[in-house]
């Protein structure tokens, strides 16, 4: 199941995380990101311990949206010792994300 | 050797899913994969020319769509297609979960949206540079925005902008805007939208995020214009690369042509929706619809009735 973040565990569970996060920038009002939540949680099902996957729902949580810079979503960042080191905009394929997240 | 199904569809926006309603309904034994489901449908915010829903959003449409078409025991497969090849009597169809195969394949992979290929477009994506208004309107609140295309689509989103920009540029190549009478009145008495005609973007420039575009002419005196958002709604491209490895005959413009049964020049595949030359290159969900269920008409015959 992949994980919800928000402003007030992000850090916790995010920027602290001993393991690399994906986290699913994401809003109830965008179509395409409706299209990149099941592909989220079909990966996060799959990759199991390996990574934690999750998402974030920027309206809720405008802070780290803001934070972050997000100006376009879906938008998919994946984190590692608290820095982002990769970023996708837009509906990804799952292989892409499963190749991406094996080289980190 | 695998089972041989009647039918695979690729693709599943309207033009897909209706030709899956119509299959299951023929009782043809079939698929259907769809990497992004609804396409370019899901990006839509309002539809106003579907009958029988005088406003409905996209994404609401297609789940719609999709509950019907599954309501026959189909599911919808989140697989995307890598490639098509022609074996003996039959295609294989190959994805990123497996091989399938089938004695007739439906193309209804619809089309992309098209970049416009200027300096900064790539760089800014994510950073102010938008395909999808839907998604990102929010994010420009109270901002100066460009809307840049001549079409339908570009009239809507400058609407779209409007409510939530505070100034919103819409800005043309050419004289006219192609786009419904009803839309461009709505843009005529938007205070806040402004069209800029007869003008192209050559470039879009800033530091971390979109600061300017720069124009191919001065307007107003300048040559730039300091924005905050750029939205590109030049068009589409039809997603042809996988037909095109069958040796599927297409246009000028890289479209599938179509016969009137959406057959194409290779047998035992018809096409169907944005992908096709059908429906005299009207590109709506309406279209896409009847072109899906056509397909699936010709496949029943070709499949069954000979």
């Amino acid at each position: 199941m992949a994980i919800v973040f928000t402003d007030q565990n992000f850090e916790n569970e995010v920027i602290k995380s001993d393991k690399p996060v994906l986290v699913d920038f994401w809003a109830p009002w965008c179509g395409p990101c409706q299209v990149m939540g099941p592909i989220v949680e079909e990966l996060a099902t799959e990759m199991g311990d390996k990574v934690k996957i999750g998402k974030l729902d920027v309206d809720e949580n405008g802070e780290t949206a803001q934070k972050y810079g997000i100006m376009s979503i879906p938008s998919l960042k994946v984190f590692k010792g608290g820095q982002v080191v990769k970023e996708f905009t837009g509906v990804q394929n799952i292989n892409t994300l499963r190749e991406e997240l094996g080289k980190i | 050797m695998d089972k041989i199904y009647d039918l695979i569809i690729i693709g599943a926006g309207p033009a897909g899913l209706v030709a899956s309603i119509y299959a299951s309904r023929y009782r043809l034994d079939h698929l259907i994969f769809g990497a992004q489901q609804g396409g370019q449908m899901s990006e839509i915010a309002d539809i106003e020319n579907w009958p029988g829903d005088v406003i409905v959003v996209g994404r609401d449409l297609i789940s719609r769509f999709v509950a019907h078409a599954e309501s026959y025991g189909i599911k919808v497969k989140n697989e995307s297609v890598i490639l098509i090849k022609k074996a003996d009597g039959f295609f294989e169809v190959e994805t990123s979960r497996g091989k399938y195969q089938a004695k007739s394949l439906i193309l209804a992979m619809g089309a992309e949206y098209r970049k416009m290929n200027i300096p900064g477009e790539k760089e800014y994506i994510g950073k102010g540079v938008s395909y999808c208004a839907t998604c990102d309107a929010p994010f420009f609140r109270d901002k100066t925005v460009a809307v840049i295309g001549g079409g339908n689509s570009a009239a809507v989103v400058a609407i779209e902008m409007s409510d939530y920009a505070q100034k919103t540029y819409l800005i043309n190549k050419g004289e006219k805007m192609n786009a419904e009478p009803i839309w461009l009145e709505k843009i005529h008495s938007s205070p806040n939208i402004e069209i800029i005609k007869n003008t192209g973007v050559i470039e879009i420039r800033g530091n971390e995020k979109v600061e300017k575009i720069i124009l191919d002419k001065e307007y107003d005196s300048r040559g730039e214009i300091a924005v905050g958002g750029v939205f590109i709604e030049v068009g589409s491209e039809p997603g042809v690369q996988l037909a095109k490895k069958l040796g599927m005959e297409t246009d000028d413009g890289n479209y599938i042509k179509v016969n009137s049964d959406m057959s194409t020049s290779v047998s035992g595949v018809f096409a169907a929706g944005d992908i096709t030359t059908g429906s005299n290159k009207f590109r709506q969900i309406l279209t896409a619809a009847a072109e899906g269920a056509i397909a699936a008409n010709s496949a029943y015959k070709m499949l069954k009735l000979k």
